[in-house]
């Protein structure tokens, strides 16, 4: 079944769109989408040192990724510069290094647009094994944090008051953005990643009158951009990972049309 | 002491230090259960800061903060809650604990807001909002109720009613009340215990005894606002440009 490299795709696809899904939702209710940009800008790094060490590429990037975030919270605690100097610092440094870097891996043929923008077409058995379980793990996580995380997004004092434990969840959930950007990294690319993220979650706040309906509304819309994104890349021979995002953005202007009508009946 | 067993939170000479000055230093209280201790006081004088240290949620304090539960309703001063968030008045009683729908009807009836249940939170007036966090931080029947200033902005008769209603929540529930609250009149008749704050602890007892100390009568002739800024008493200290204090 999983001959067919469309099919496996196909499956890559659903099933990161299954993960985005309710992280992207957390990420425009933290307004954490640039910091997801900057750690998908570092996985460039984590990619070239996965092929200088011969290391799973996965999980350099997630090591990479990690270690970028905690930089990120270092410098914030001990600089006086805003968190969005920060974060451009990080992710156009941790791009530039990555570059440099491969600049130096003569020896390797590094197909440069498919890490910029994924190459979901080439997704192997393996890497579909690494999509699905890490993504179930991901979301059981998610699942295990999801009342303090959600609790402390609304307000921190709140949950740390009734004892949620905030800076935990925190903690965790950053792990985990830099967990999805690893394990999808191939398919969408670094460039297209936080645009999985952001904005079938964005459609889904523009139906929305509930947490859990954005949740669902969020990964409904990831699912059906990669099954459009993908056929269309096949009909029309289009770079799938840009193709997915133009699904999802399509899908989000539809969504637009939602709000006026709302908008419409309140007056 | 057979009292011990009762107390839900207790301070010893607790104080937050941050950027160069004292927010709130040397407080020292308690909270038993089914007795209600209030924090009066200037503004600035640190009683929402007390009432977060008592909570726990700042880390690096002075002095000492032992809680003795976990089951904890908060009615927080000021709430900034992110208008990105789809959460109606439902969603928000199950912010910090799983209820059944019993219990979230329940609360919601009790201080007067079920019919706003299904609305969205951002759509609430200021009143309307007080009474939902009020509702939602008693409904999970907690041991330890903190309220800042919890019925602020509510109308004039669903104060009275509110602050009866926290009354009765102390005696049926049996749970220890921490209030923060601007209305002398309600402090003096349902306190057991009244903590004056102004950046420490400038005197405490019963309303009775605080009453009669400061020459409460002569107090309550005066406007409500100026009870609360001119609340006097015998200083046995003065107060620097600074915010230290000194003894006389």
């Amino acid at each position: 079944m999983f001959d067919d490299f469309f099919i496996r795709a196909l499956v890559a696809g659903i099933g990161v769109a299954l993960v985005t899904g309710p992280l992207g939702c957390f990420v425009i209710w933290r307004r954490l989408s640039y910091f997801g940009d900057t750690l998908a800008h570092s996985a460039l790094l984590g990619v070239t040192l996965a092929f200088t060490m011969e290391f799973n590429i996965a999980l350099s990037v997630f090591i990479i990724s990690s270690l970028i975030a905690l930089i990120l919270i270092q410098l914030q605690k001990r600089t006086n510069l805003p968190g969005d100097a920060l974060l451009g610092l990080l992710a156009h440094s941790s791009l530039a290094v990555g570059l440099v870097v491969i600049g130096f891996l003569t020896f390797i043929r590094f197909d440069i647009m498919g890490l910029l923008f994924g190459d979901i077409l080439a997704v192997s058995v393996d890497d579909l094994l690494i999509i699905w379980i890490g993504g179930a793990l991901i979301l059981l996580t998610l699942k295990f944090i999801w009342k303090s995380l959600f609790a402390s997004t609304v307000n921190y004092e709140l949950a740390e008051a009734e004892g949620l434990n905030p800076d935990r969840a925190k903690a965790i959930f950053t792990i985990l953005m830099a967990a999805i950007i690893a394990i999808s990294i191939k398919m969408v690319g670094l460039l297209l990643i936080t645009g999985m993220l952001i904005i079938p979650a964005a459609m889904a706040r523009n139906l929305s009158t509930s947490p859990q309906s954005m949740v669902i509304y969020s990964i409904i819309g990831g699912l059906l951009s990669v099954i459009i994104g993908l056929f269309t890349s096949l009909e029309f021979n289009t770079s799938s990972g840009p193709s997915i995002i133009t699904a999802a953005l399509l899908l989000f202007i539809l969504s637009l049309f939602k709000i006026k009508q709302s908008i419409k009946l309140k007056n | 002491m057979s009292s011990d067993k009762n107390i839900l939170v207790k301070l010893n000479e607790a104080g937050l230090f941050i950027n160069d000055k004292w927010l709130v230093k040397g407080v020292s209280l308690q909270v038993e259960k089914g007795k209600i201790v209030t924090l009066i006081g200037p503004n600035g004088s640190g009683k929402s800061t007390t009432a977060k240290i008592a909570l726990g949620i700042y880390k690096k304090i002075d002095g000492s903060v032992e809680k003795y539960t976990n089951k904890v309703g908060y009615v927080p001063q000021k709430i900034s809650i992110d208008w990105t968030l789809p959460l109606r008045v439902n969603d928000f009683m199950i912010l910090t604990e799983n209820l059944n729908i019993e219990k979230i009807d329940e609360a919601l009836s009790l201080t007067g807001v079920i019919h706003l249940k299904d609305k969205n939170l951002g759509d609430l007036s200021g009143g309307e909002f007080q009474r939902v966090l009020l509702a939602r931080a008693i409904s999970k029947k907690p041991e330890l109720l903190v309220l800042d200033e919890p019925v602020q902005g509510v109308d004039f008769t669903g104060e009275i009613a509110l602050y009866e209603l926290i009354k009765k929540i102390s005696d049926e529930l049996n749970c220890g009340i921490l209030l923060i609250s601007h209305d002398l009149h309600t402090v003096m008749s349902a306190t057991d215990h009244v903590v004056c704050l102004n950046g420490h602890v400038c005197c405490s007892g019963s309303p009775i005894d605080v009453a009669k100390n400061n020459e409460y009568k002569a107090l309550f002739g005066e406007q409500a606002s100026q009870i609360l800024s001119r609340y006097e008493h015998t200083h046995d200290h003065i107060h620097t440009d600074e915010g230290e204090v000194k003894k006389n």
